[in-house]
Parts: C-alpha cells; sequence; structure tokens
C-alpha cells in the first residue's frame, strides 16, 4: 500500500522525516512507488478523456477555426462580422436573451413558493411532493414538449376547455409563438430552479426565524429580512442553470414556437441543415459558448459551481 | 439537524389549537395562521399539479379511438398502439435507441467509473483542470456539440452508423456517471482499500473486491442515468442518425414538426412507462444507507 499516502498528517510527515534521513535509499524508492501508483490512477482517467477528446474538443475546436475562414478559404472575421452588422442577428439574440430572461423570471416566480411551501412542510410530506417535481425530469423531453402541444393547440384542451366554460370566445392562439415556447421552456426548466432552491430552504435553520419574531419583527419582515438572504444561494444557482440552459435551448422553442421563435439554437441548425454555411453556423455557436463561458465565470463568483452541474441536463 | 425548538414551541400551540379551528392555528412560529397562508397552499399544489399534468393527460389519450386527440377519450382502443408496432420505420428507429442506449450505457459506466475514481484516488493538484475537460460536455451548448459531431463524423465516414452514434452518446454520458460515481466516492472511506492494500491485494483486487462492492448502487445508478441519457439524446442523434440507423426520438422528433400524430402518444406513454419502471428500480436497489 501507499505509505506516503498516510504522511500527510503533520506530526506523522515530520517524524517520518526525520528518521528518513538515516535511510535515504528507502525514501527514494518509496517516493517512486508513490509516483508510479499516481501515474496509474491518473491512467485511469485517460480512456474517458480521450473519448471527450475526440468526440468534442476537437470537433468544437475545428468550429473554432472554420468560423474564422471565409467562404473562399482565407482567414478573416467575415462571419463574425456579419453578425455584427446584419439586423436578423441581433434579433435572434434578443429573442434568446428574452425568452431565456422571461423564462428565468416564470421560474422564480412559480419555483419560489413552491420550494418555500415544501420547506415547510413536514419531511415525508415533501418527500412525496418532490415525485412531482422529479417526474418532469424523468419523463422525456419529447414526450413533455409533444403533451404541450396537444394541450396548446387550436383545437387543444386548453382552448377546448376554456371555450366550453366561457372564459373565451375564439381559440386563442397558444402556440407556435411566444406564449407557447414560454409555456414549454419553463415547464422544463421549474425543477431545475426548484430543486437547488429547495435544499437552500430546508438547511435554513428556523430558530434565526423565530429569534426575529423574538426581537419583534413581523412575519413579513422576518421573511425578507432573514428569510430570503439565507435563501439567496439557493435561488442564485436555480437561475443560473435555468438561464444557461434556456440560452442553448432549442428543442422545445423548436417545436413549440413553430418557426416563429428563432433562438440561437435554432438558427444554428437551420445553417447546417438548410444553408450548409459552416462558417456562419460555428461563429453563431462559439459566441453561444463564450457568452455562456463568461456568464458561469461571472456566476462563479456568488455560486457553488459543483451544485450546478448537479442537476441532470438533457435539454 | 430537526429543528428541536419547534416541538417544544408546538406545545402551547397544540393545546391552543384543540380550541382553534386548522385556519386560525399558527403555521409558523411566527404566527401566520394557515388561513392567511392558503395563497400559498393554493399557488403550490396548482405549480405541482402544472408539472405533472401534461405527461399524465397524454396517456389516456392515447389509448383514445379517434382520428384526433381528445381528452376524455370518447371511445377507447389501441390503434394507436397498433400504428407504432405494425410501422417497421417505428419499430426500426426503437431497435437504434434500446441497441445504442444499451451500448453507451455499457461504454461510459466503466470509463466514467474509473475516471472518478482515478481523479479521486490520486488526489492531483491539477485535478480541477481534468474534471473541467471531463464535465465539459454537460456545459457546452448541444447544438454546438451536435454540430461538432456531425462535421468531424463526416470526415470521418461515421455519419450514419451506430458506432458513430454510441460514441457520441457515451461522451455526453461520461459527465453524467462521473458525478454519480464521484459523489459515492466522497462518502466511501478509502482507507479500507489502504488496508486491502497493506494486506496484499493488487489495485485491481482492492478496487474489485472492496471498493466497488461499496459503491455499486452508484455505478448500477450512474448506468441506468447513461441509458437514459442516450435514450433521450435529440440534438446529435438528428445530425448524425439517419437511413437505418434513426433513432426513435430522431423520427419523433421530425414527426411532431410536421403534424401532430397520435401514434407519438402511444410512443410517448410507452417510455414513459419505461422510464418509470427503470427510476423506480434504481429507487428500489438504491444505497439504503442514503435514506
Amino acid at each position: 500500500m501507499n505509505p506516503l499516502g498516510h504522511a500527510r498528517g503533520p506530526t506523522q510527515g515530520a517524524q517520518r522525516e526525520s528518521g528518513a534521513e538515516d535511510a535515504l535509499p528507502n525514501v527514494q524508492a518509496l517516493r517512486r512507488t508513490d509516483l508510479f501508483e499516481r501515474l496509474g490512477l491518473l491512467a485511469l482517467v485517460a480512456p474517458a478523456l480521450l473519448l471527450i477528446l475526440v468526440t468534442m474538443l476537437l470537433p468544437v475546436g475545428w468550429l473554432f477555426y472554420l468560423s474564422l475562414l471565409s467562404d473562399q478559404g482565407t482567414f478573416s472575421l467575415e462571419h463574425y462580422q456579419r453578425m455584427w452588422e446584419q439586423p436578423s442577428y441581433a434579433r435572434t439574440f434578443w429573442t434568446t436573451f428574452q425568452v431565456s430572461f422571461l423564462s428565468t423570471a416564470i421560474c422564480i416566480a412559480l419555483g419560489y413558493p413552491l420550494a418555500y411551501f415544501l420547506s415547510e412542510i413536514p419531511k415525508r410530506a415533501a418527500n412525496l411532493c418532490m415525485i412531482a417535481v422529479l417526474l418532469p425530469l424523468w419523463t422525456s423531453l419529447l414526450v413533455r414538449t409533444y403533451a404541450w402541444l396537444v394541450l396548446l393547440q387550436r383545437r387543444g384542451l386548453i382552448n377546448n376547455w376554456g371555450i366550453e366554460l366561457g372564459l373565451w370566445d375564439e381559440p386563442l392562439a397558444l402556440v407556435h409563438n411566444l406564449t407557447g415556447t414560454l409555456i414549454g421552456t419553463v415547464h422544463v426548466m421549474l425543477p431545475f430552479m426548484v430543486l437547488p432552491l429547495y435544499s437552500a430552504m430546508r438547511s435554513i435553520d428556523r430558530n434565526y426565524l423565530r429569534a426575529a419574531a423574538n426581537l419583534g419583527a413581523s412575519p413579513l419582515r422576518s421573511f425578507w429580512t432573514v428569510f430570503v438572504p439565507l435563501a439567496m444561494p439557493g435561488l442564485l444557482t436555480g437561475a443560473l442553470i435555468v438561464f444557461i440552459l434556456c440560452l442553448g435551448f432549442y428543442i422545445t422553442p423548436a417545436v413549440l414556437g413553430g418557426g416563429k421563435v428563432i433562438m440561437v439554437s435554432s438558427r444554428i441548425a437551420n445553417d447546417i441543415e438548410i444553408f450548409f454555411n459552416w462558417g456562419a453556423a460555428s461563429a453563431l455557436g462559439v459566441v453561444l459558448l463564450v457568452v455562456t463561458a463568461l456568464i458561469i465565470l461571472a456566476a462563479a463568483r456568488l455560486v457553488r459551481l459543483d451544485g450546478v452541474l448537479g442537476g441532470r441536463e438533457r435539454v | 439537524m430537526t429543528t428541536p425548538g419547534r416541538s417544544e414551541g408546538e406545545i402551547p400551540i397544540a393545546q391552543a389549537a384543540a380550541r382553534t379551528s386548522w385556519f386560525r392555528r399558527a403555521a409558523t412560529d411566527t404566527q401566520i395562521t394557515h388561513g392567511a397562508r392558503l395563497w400559498l397552499y393554493a399557488l403550490a399544489t396548482t405549480v405541482l399539479l402544472l408539472l405533472m399534468l401534461p405527461t399524465l393527460l397524454v396517456i389516456p389519450m392515447s389509448f383514445s379511438g379517434s382520428q384526433y386527440l381528445e381528452f376524455p377519450p370518447r371511445q377507447w382502443s389501441l390503434r394507436w398502439y397498433q400504428s407504432y408496432f405494425d410501422s417497421t420505420a417505428w419499430m426500426q428507429a426503437t431497435s437504434t435507441s434500446l441497441k445504442a442506449a444499451f451500448l453507451t450505457a455499457l461504454i461510459s459506466t466503466p470509463l466514467a467509473t474509473m475516471a472518478a475514481y482515478g481523479l479521486h484516488a490520486s488526489r492531483l493538484r491539477h485535478a480541477n483542470l481534468l474534471t473541467m475537460l471531463l464535465l465539459a460536455p454537460m456545459v457546452v451548448p448541444v447544438i454546438l456539440i451536435g454540430i461538432g459531431v456531425f462535421y468531424s463524423y463526416v470526415k470521418l465516414k461515421l455519419v450514419n452508423t451506430l458506432l458513430g452514434l454510441v460514441l457520441a452518446h457515451s461522451m455526453l454520458a461520461i459527465p453524467v456517471v462521473m458525478l454519480v460515481v464521484g459523489s459515492a466516492l466522497r462518502s466511501f472511506d478509502m482507507d479500507q482499500a489502504r488496508v486491502a492494500r497493506s494486506l496484499g491485494a493488487s489495485p485491481i483486487q482492492a478496487f474489485l473486491q472492496v471498493t466497488l462492492p461499496q459503491i455499486r448502487f452508484s455505478v448500477i445508478t450512474g448506468a441506468v442515468l447513461a441509458f437514459l441519457t442516450s435514450f433521450d439524446e435529440i440534438i446529435v442523434s438528428l445530425f448524425v442518425s439517419g437511413g437505418d440507423n434513426s433513432t426513435l426520438t430522431r423520427n419523433m422528433f421530425n414527426a411532431l414538426r410536421d403534424q401532430v400524430d397520435p401514434t407519438i402518444a402511444a410512443i410517448s406513454t410507452i417510455i414513459v412507462a419505461i422510464t418509470t419502471l427503470l427510476v423506480v428500480f434504481t429507487q428500489f436497489i438504491g444505497n439504503p444507507k442514503k435514506d
């Protein structure tokens, strides 16, 4: 076994080193064994790393290179320049930002009360309710998107019920537009908001609230000045996950937006599938990646990143 | 810690509760009553229902006998299931998806477990960089991965092959499995492996006989998640699968863009059933220590 592995404690290490002066070759042999041991362990990482390198890092790097080539194959920034000059690109970015921002805001508006409710009820009941939050996460994204398509279409359930109940007379346009996109996106993203919020709220010691009440704070005041700040890390984590996932979201906006809500991902797919314009698609992809990375880096100061990666991302 | 103060505080409340109705009873220690909180309960219940409803409505609608999807169905039938099982295209796509998902779980689980163990046990100074690289498939927008894989597969002649699909899906599944196995390793006492080694076990023996049995629940969960990652994957499949090796999700996505075919309701129901079974399976075998 790796004896140097135990030499980490300060006292143990000191003892061993004083003894080590006498038996120098032995120490060297031990160091060598330790080195080999570590190299062996490192070799375990190699196959996974190689697969990711070949199927992701190199291809994405290649796209980065393609984005810097003009249609004639010379080095140029024309794809990025076009993005800056053509108003259609500005519209795409604006739509993407709008959908991401609104979805995040609605997720907070719906997820915060839900997480708060879950954190206040007994743990066993909360675990039962959690099934409802986790069920969408387990269900295929396409199934959920399809369900909303069925519910929201012109002659779908919601319109039929609304008209039967006399809430509105004409079928509402609920899908193939921004409304449908937002409904579907929020439904997909909500669990990513609720899970970190709930775990943050559950871990808040309610004695702080009792102390605030004891010191004369009204319920509302103790909520705002004690509970909300303590739950803030969960809120930030949730908002970060939702916003980032929305930025690169493709499937649901493509189906429920019906070609009218063009987000960056849809535009990249169109550039490839319809126009075969690798340069333009790559440039857009690079911008999307850089924006995502910048947001993550900026947020890394506020939020624990491993929490962000904990969610099961399938969008 | 389970708020020890609360049980003490509830004694006078409980006495008062005997006399007052549930609406007037205190819901928290700051004297908010359940009545004043009704809006919260209503809102939370609505959101919970909204989360579940769309999926649950598709199930009865898939048994509809009419041309259009309706709820509740006026007549029940299995015609959409029949149209699914009778279609060679859907059957072929299903078999491709199942094959790809199975192979993805088979490849990514050992690779990711090895990587997680290596990172955990070597305690490298630059492990953070390695971890970031290994988790990158989770952070990079999938659409970018999709076109990148497509571009390189065109050069490597891997487009529309099962091998290409499985390799790309394994890449996407590795971070998922790594997170699950990694968190299990963090709660595993590595001294046990050290004891095994000092008693003469080789590194591989120590891993297989001491470490693996204790993290096996997480490894199985990871394998199930890898299976689902591949089975549910849409974007990369859209670009690199096709022809005889077209996946179920690819065919569903294309069908959704054209029209609302009730056959998809039947397929959705089957997928929900399979997914639920898998999840219940992982919960059932789930680590008993983890509560």
